[in-house]
């Protein structure tokens, strides 16, 4: 019996493949397996290929696995593209309508699908009747996908239910006479706990409504939209409200402004997006106005690839906008960590009063993965320096409020308009303690100097992660969702007798150089994995003043993850 | 109770003697007076150029932003504070060169903020450059054999766009212009406030007295009923936009805010921001 399992479906985009995995996914991962699910699409709403991969195991991968066990294919098209990663003696099954041909390599089982589908009651249920030939190869009851059939088509009426369970009860038999129920092919039962089956965007969303966000004005951008969906979806139960704005930079602006009228506001966009947010980034580093920019990494320069994994912003977010501000990025890697996260980038730009840019990219963003319960403890809400009416105490109406005052730390009082005693003016030109425009030479450098020394020195706890080996030979350091691929690569080289450690960066500004420098002092080599074609992250390392005597990259930029094998072939050849 | 006096401070602006923006300024000043608001209780958020800098010149919370952009911000300042005063300023350029996208928008969504615009028909702060509203034919820095581009009429881009309030006025008629602002704050919507507000130093041609005779005083025309959209935009066209006061008004609309669903009367600024536990276990069952 099999500890994982590797499964896709393939057909064309719009003709059901993402409903077929999602019920196929979800049932698993109600049934205590974890699952990992990764979507092929293009830009486009109907025709072209698209498949849906997903690894059902055990215990947590976070990365598709690099074969498939079992293809469900819908066309004769989705078996030439994908029959080559299918492992010999592994299962396609197909759809009789389009006499389907394969290698000899797999074993085709050809089921009518859409015939028994149409038997049903619809065509349209042959996800349904390919799901029972699923369920019958990896030796699980039909019934797993009861619930969800009940779930989704209850509404519809009782006959619609019974006529999916139909479907996929009959798939299941039709598959069972082919001899489909190979043993070989059967999952061990999970543990039947229930966790959450959520993706990155899900969790960003939820994380921020965790986190008292309440205003998110947004431009529709792929691989996005699913956060500000969610949060139209979910504001109205807490007084909240996403704007769609006419582009990206009313999108930040008014962010901006919300954020100066005091709600924990953010925006979310991709690499397009966040080019046309860099001036406004600049007017919140410079106003000290706290905002938080979610940017789902995906395929760039320009229009670039949209639908697919890259995570080339790094330097754009870090280095964007004219002039010097403060600023803090952070890169989550998991669901779970996506909802947390939320929390302490709202936290980090009111207690900093600057912008926070959360970076995910698209593999993270999208990829539905078992994530485990998310708890509201988790979560803190801390202002940071904000004054009330009280707290001012003043009387006097024309008195000044100092909200740029000059500090030791550099964190000045903030002030909420609508404040009695708090008037103050707030202006992206240079300005003195009080607010106005000031441009003399010894107030510009105290200006600069106070905004930047908020975070000189500071290092976010928990921007670097560390597992695996001490005296590693080789350390690989990795960003975002690259997190699963390296610790799957990291756990065959270790069990080869290799030594190598994993060092995952939550955090690249301020840049964790104390920590980092640490994590890999006592590695021979460090590799840095990266869906980028220059480099990035290793070059961020020697701008920050990491030092290593031998630092090399692992790039891929051709618009797909990074599959387990090709790190863990890669830091082979390094030994 | 504040009164003019309150709305001022101490900072001189850098405008250059004559220019108009002074009277916009002391229009918006003995407006908020006379409706009886309080400074803090205002919050002027405005764009770049030498009008952008009026934010800095009343006496009340003030926002000066990047180019362009000043209406996203003052849209955002509502939507988190709706019982604040939201005032949008800036000028020609500020608002229908850089910044036309936003208005057209911000028209179209109409959120309860009142928008001042100083239309001088050039860049000033630059130094001289032609405008979006500089005529054909304008003679400019950027234009020295004249404008071979139409000017922009903003009050007709307005009215297009479906706005619910839409007025005019011109610096040297203060007392109208303390009218129209007290009664585009009142506006429960969206409202334009385009002021012709002449620049002394850069343009030659579009100067008071350039106003003064060729600008069409709708309060002194007998019958003009600015709840007639028809009317409004004939009226626009007749003048080619060179009319002042009350152009158009529509109340029966509905502003933005009062359309969201699940939006609270109370601002969202003072709201709880702990997400109730009931609220998250049912949103976590999604992804059960």
């Amino acid at each position: 019996m099999l500890e994982q399992l590797s499964w896709k479906v393939g057909g064309q985009q719009g003709e059901g493949v993402e409903s077929t995995g999602e019920t196929f996914a979800v049932a698993l991962n109600r049934q205590g397996y974890y699952v990992y699910s990764f979507r092929h699409f293009s830009s486009r709403i109907k025709g072209g290929h698209s498949n849906d991969k997903v690894r059902v195991s055990l215990k947590q991968y976070r990365a598709s696995a690099d074969h498939t066990d079992v293809l469900l294919a819908f066309d004769q098209e989705s078996i030439d593209l994908n029959v080559g990663e299918v492992k010999p003696g592994g299962i396609v099954i197909a759809d009789e309508k389009f006499n389907p041909t394969a290698p000899d390599h797999v074993r085709l089982f050809v089921v009518p699908i859409t015939k028994i589908a149409e038997e049903c009651g619809s065509a349209i249920m042959k996800n349904m009747v390919s799901l029972g030939a699923s369920a019958c190869v990896l030796g699980l009851p039909v019934d797993i996908f009861s619930e969800v059939i009940e779930e989704r088509f209850s509404r519809k009426g009782q006959k619609i239910v019974d006529q999916n369970m139909e479907a996929a009860r009959r798939g299941f038999e039709y598959m069972k006479e082919l001899g489909g129920a190979d043993p070989a092919f059967a999952l061990k039962p999970a543990d039947g706990k229930r966790r959450l089956f959520m993706m990155g965007n899900d969790a960003l969303g939820l994380g921020a409504l965790a986190a008292g966000a309440r205003i998110m004005p947004a431009y529709p951008i792929t691989p996005a939209s699913d956060v500000m969906e969610y949060l139209i979806r979910k504001f109205p139960q807490v007084g909240g409200v996403v704007v769609q704005t006419e582009d990206e930079i009313a999108a930040m602006t008014m962010a901006i402004g919300a954020a100066y009228g005091g709600a924990r506001a953010l925006t979310c966009t991709s690499g397009p997006g966040l080019s046309l947010m860099m001036e406004a980034i600049g007017l919140s580093g410079m106003t000290e106005t706290p905002v938080v920019i979610i940017d789902t990494q995906r395929g760039g320069p320009s229009t670039g690839l949209p639908t697919k994994q890259e995570q080339s912003d790094y330097l754009a977010a870090l280095f964007g906008t004219h002039g010097e501000i403060p600023k803090i990025v952070l890169t989550p890697a998991t669901p779970e960590e996506c909802f947390t996260v939320m929390g302490r980038a709202f936290n980090y730009a009111e207690k900093y009063q600057c912008p926070v840019i959360v970076m995910t990219d698209l593999q993270l963003s999208l990829s539905k993965q078992t994530t485990e319960m998310l708890s509201l403890d988790d979560v803190k809400i801390d202002r940071g320096n904000l004054m009330t009416e009280e707290a001012i105490g003043a009387e006097d109406p024309k008195a000044e409020f100092k909200r740029y005052q000059l500090t030791e730390d550099g964190i000045s009082p903030r002030v909420l308009p609508g404040t009695k005693g708090g008037l103050h003016h707030v202006t992206g030109v240079e300005h003195a303690e009080n607010g106005r425009p000031n441009e003399t030479a010894p107030n510009r450098a105290a200006m600069m100097n106070k905004r930047l020394r908020k975070l000189a020195g500071v290092e976010l706890p928990g921007s670097v992660e560390k597992t695996g080996d001490d005296n590693a030979d080789i350390a690989i350091i990795g960003v975002g969702s690259n997190i699963g691929a390296i610790a799957e690569a990291m756990e065959k080289l270790r069990a080869d007798g290799l030594k190598v450690a994993h060092i995952q960066l939550h955090a690249l500004l301020p840049f964790p150089t104390q920590s980092l420098t640490a994590a890999i002092s006592d590695a021979k080599k460090v590799l840095v994995v990266e869906n980028n074609a220059t480099g990035q992250v290793r070059h961020l390392m020697s701008y920050f003043g990491v030092e290593h005597s031998d630092v090399s990259g692992l790039n891929k930029y051709d618009g797909r993850p990074f599959l387990p094998s090709e790190i863990y072939k890669h830091v082979k050849g390094m030994f | 109770m504040a009164t003019v006096k309150d709305f001022r401070n101490d900072i001189r602006p850098n405008w250059c003697p004559g220019c108009g923006d002074f009277s916009v300024q002391a229009s918006i000043q003995r407006a908020l007076a006379s409706m009886g608001k309080e400074p803090h209780e205002v919050a002027i958020i405005s764009g770049i150029g030498c009008s952008g800098r009026i934010s800095g010149y009343v006496n009340s919370y003030g926002f000066h932003g990047v180019h362009g952009r000043a209406l996203p911000t003052a849209q955002g300042v509502k939507l988190a504070n709706r019982d604040l005063t939201v005032i949008a300023a800036g000028g020609d350029g500020d608002g229908f060169g850089i910044g036309l996208n936003h208005f057209m928008h911000a028209v179209r969504r109409n959120i309860d903020i009142t928008y001042i615009t100083m239309d001088n028909q050039i860049y000033g702060l630059t130094k001289g450059q032609h405008s979006p509203t500089s005529a054909h034919g304008f003679k400019a820095k950027t234009t020295p054999a004249g404008n071979i581009e139409n000017a922009l009429v903003p009050t007709q881009i307005a009215l297009a766009a479906g706005i619910g309030f839409l007025a005019q006025g011109f610096s040297s008629d203060v007392n109208q212009l303390v009218s129209l602002i007290e009664q585009g704050i009142n506006y429960k919507g969206f409202a334009l406030i385009n002021v012709f507000s002449p620049c002394v130093t850069y343009n030659k041609i579009n100067t008071y007295d350039f106003f003064r005779e060729n600008v069409k005083n709708l309060d002194k025309v007998e019958g003009y009923d600015p709840t007639d959209r028809a009317n409004a935009m004939k009226t626009i066209i007749e003048t080619n936009g060179f009319c002042t006061g009350l152009i158009y008004r529509d109340d029966s609309r509905v502003p933005y805010q009062n359309q969201i669903p699940g939006y609270r009367e109370e601002p969202i600024v003072k709201l709880d921001l702990n997400l109730d536990e009931s609220v998250f276990e049912a949103a976590l069952k999604e992804f059960a």
